[in-house]
């Protein structure tokens, strides 16, 4: 990269630029810079005198994080951005929301075994709350969605997908189309769907609604009972209530494909 | 439902309260009672249920009144539950919600749990039979009986000038003021939040200005003011507009952050046969920090500044989109070949073994085969049993 602003000529140009400029009232970059650092000094003070009297609202009260969440979006400002930010150092969220990060990725990576990567909102936000233990802040699901966002960053294939009025929660970057979305969909009342529900439901043909569950089987995200009565049910762990189902070990897991 | 009467809620004088749970509704029989979601309370001498917007909507039951009860276990999209069965009504019972029911067991649903620590507090107390030993006098109802009790209770507890908090009025009254000084805080918290948001717009115009006199020219900058921008922008968190393209997003704190990571890695990407996940990256990283933690994208962007810093590591991009930070002593051409290696050995392999006889990640070992194929050492067998490899003979 080759150094702008040296030697003889380019002082003069300089020089003449800044004469042009000044004549007719702007500011030059440089000028605004050094200002800048200044009013960054400033700021910087206003946000320590905000921390020092509310910092614990935004520790405690998720629904105060929301709106400093939204605020800072609307002006254009991330404060989760960099841990070096201000907004990091002096008000904390950016630890609060990074060790959540941290928590999510240790859960997902635990339950993949089971569930293939896929992982309601609602089941993640209750493991994450006991793995917090006790004594932690509290975490809402506002909470979990935008430490998911920042993870992104990472290249990990976290997604959400829009299921039943909450979220799927994807943390393998299996390739999941609108057909794959919308039968993820279908299952979440029961648990399982099979080829009959997708044709009545959704009108496909049968070889649509077969190949986009034999996607789901070989990524691991639904499992074949071939043995219900009637048909065959494909059966989605990430959709298993807690409470009905047992764990299982990766060695059960891999002997559960048909 | 039709054991239950109305009632203000308020305890008796001899009556304590055992527990309470938020977010049960209440079933007559197997039917959902035709109330809300509501708070239940259970004290020595009743089961007490409260409508949680509705503070007037208050309902109980002398717990005489239980025969035995039982839990319902939880199932898919229903929350567990307690039945209760119930005693005939008594002839004299109060007026409740309900005239007549033709099931004589309720159910408590427990949607926010709580059910086992309240099953067990209820099987103390119909063990105890408390109610038993401390009789209470008639079921106050509204009206005058309310006053008495009410006036009652105040005079008790006025004492030495001091109003002691009794019974669930005075719990009630504790939380009501500390919502209060709660709001308080937070009306003012959220008055100084606009104010500071506010100032923090006037640096991120002052920013943009720059970064547009930057594109258009308007004077030379140099590299160190590049920098120190940039700095700038990264204290603020708004994002990095026109100089991105050209000098990237790295800043000294990247570099030196780089620099420790080059440190830091060396072991644990040794042990993981010389390849991790940036998400491995993160979590160990900041698990390791306790606080001061690094952001997702701090660590992209210190390990993009590898190649540049001549560091020893390398950041990596799949074509799956998974990113990983690999030692630079572990060629890609190594890595086939000892792909191929152990495939050929076993005559073929699916992601999971490979992972188990490297020690690797499932999701690193699949990357690898993948690579294989690629340069074409390796061909695939997909099939719904799984994603199986095999030497390429063709």
């Amino acid at each position: 990269m080759h150094r702008r602003g040296v030697g003889a000529g380019a002082i003069a140009k300089k020089k003449l630029a800044e004469a042009k400029y000044k004549e007719r009232g702007t500011v030059l970059a440089e000028d605004q810079i050094v200002q800048m650092s200044k009013q960054l000094e400033t700021f910087k003070s206003h946000l320590e005198e905000f921390a020092s009297k509310h910092k614990q609202e935004i520790r405690k009260n998720s629904q105060f994080r929301v709106q400093f969440q939204e605020m800072c979006a609307t002006i254009g400002v991330d404060p989760l951005a960099s841990g070096k930010g201000f907004w990091s150092e002096m008000l904390g969220v950016g630890d609060f929301y990074y060790e959540l990060g941290v928590q999510i990725i240790e859960v997902c990576l635990a339950l993949k075994h089971r569930n293939g990567g896929l992982i309601t909102l609602d089941e993640l936000h209750q493991r994450v709350l006991k793995g917090r233990g006790k004594y932690a802040q509290d975490v809402s699901q506002d909470d979990l969605v935008r430490a998911i966002k920042k993870l992104k960053v990472m290249g990990n294939g976290f997604g959400m997908i829009p299921v039943g009025g909450s979220y799927l929660v994807q943390s393998v970057p299996a390739e999941l189309n609108m057909d794959h979305t919308v039968v993820l969909q279908l299952a979440e009342k029961k648990g399982y769907v099979t080829v009959s529900e997708i044709k009545d439901s959704l009108k496909w043909e049968k070889e649509r609604a077969s190949h986009v569950l034999d996607h789901l089987l070989k990524e691991g995200l639904a499992w074949l009972d071939s043995q219900a009565a009637g048909e065959p049910q494909y059966w989605l762990p990430a959709l298993f209530s807690e409470l009905t189902s047992r764990d299982i070990t990766p060695e059960e897991a891999n002997q559960m494909t048909p | 439902m039709d054991r239950f009467s109305w009632s203000n809620g308020l305890l008796e004088i001899n009556e304590t309260l055992v527990i309470q749970q938020r977010g049960v509704r209440l079933y007559d029989g197997d039917d959902k009672a035709k109330l809300d979601v509501g708070v239940v309370l259970l004290s020595t001498h009743r089961l007490i249920w409260r409508d949680i917007k509705n503070h007037e909507c208050c309902i109980s039951m002398p717990l005489s009144q239980i025969i035995f009860f039982e839990e319902q276990a939880a199932g898919i999209g229903k929350s567990a539950k307690i039945v209760i069965h119930l005693h005939p009504p008594l002839v004299n019972k109060e007026p409740g919600p309900y005239q007549h029911s033709k099931y004589s067991y309720i159910k408590l649903s427990f949607k926010e749990h709580g059910q086992i620590e309240f099953y067990r507090r209820l099987t103390e107390e119909m063990t105890q039979k408390r109610w038993e030993n401390t009789p209470v006098s008639q079921p106050i109802s509204t009206g005058t009986g309310y006053f008495t009790t009410y006036v009652l209770l105040s005079s008790v507890s006025m004492q030495g000038g001091r109003t002691r908090a009794v019974g669930i009025v005075g719990i009630e009254r504790k939380i009501e003021e500390k919502r209060k000084e709660t709001d308080k805080n937070i009306s003012e918290a959220f008055e100084d939040l606009s104010k500071l948001m506010v100032k923090a717009k006037e640096m991120v115009e002052v920013s943009r200005s720059i970064a547009n006199k930057i594109k258009d020219k308007q004077g030379d900058i140099t590299e160190d003011e590049t920098i120190r921008f940039k700095s700038y922008l990264l204290s603020m968190g708004i994002a990095n507009p026109v100089t991105r393209e050209t000098h990237g997003s790295g800043t000294h704190y990247h570099m030196q952050l780089a620099k420790q990571l080059g440190d830091m890695l060396q072991a644990p990407l040794e042990e993981r046969g010389g390849m991790m996940a940036l998400t491995e990256v993160y979590c160990l990283v900041n698990r390791a920090r306790g606080m001061e933690l690094l952001s997702p994208e701090d660590l992209v962007n210190a390990c993009k500044m590898f190649e540049s810093l001549k560091l020893p590591l390398r950041l990596r991009v799949f074509d799956s989109g998974v990113m990983v930070v690999q030692l630079q002593s572990h060629s890609e051409e190594e890595m086939i070949a000892s792909a191929l290696d152990n495939v050929s050995e076993k005559g073929s392999l699916t992601a999971e073994e490979f992972a188990k006889l490297l020690g690797l990640s499932v999701l690193l070992s699949k990357e690898r085969l993948l690579l294989a194929e690629k340069m074409g050492h390796l061909c695939r067998d997909d099939s719904v049993e799984g994603l199986r490899f095999y030497p390429n003979l063709f």
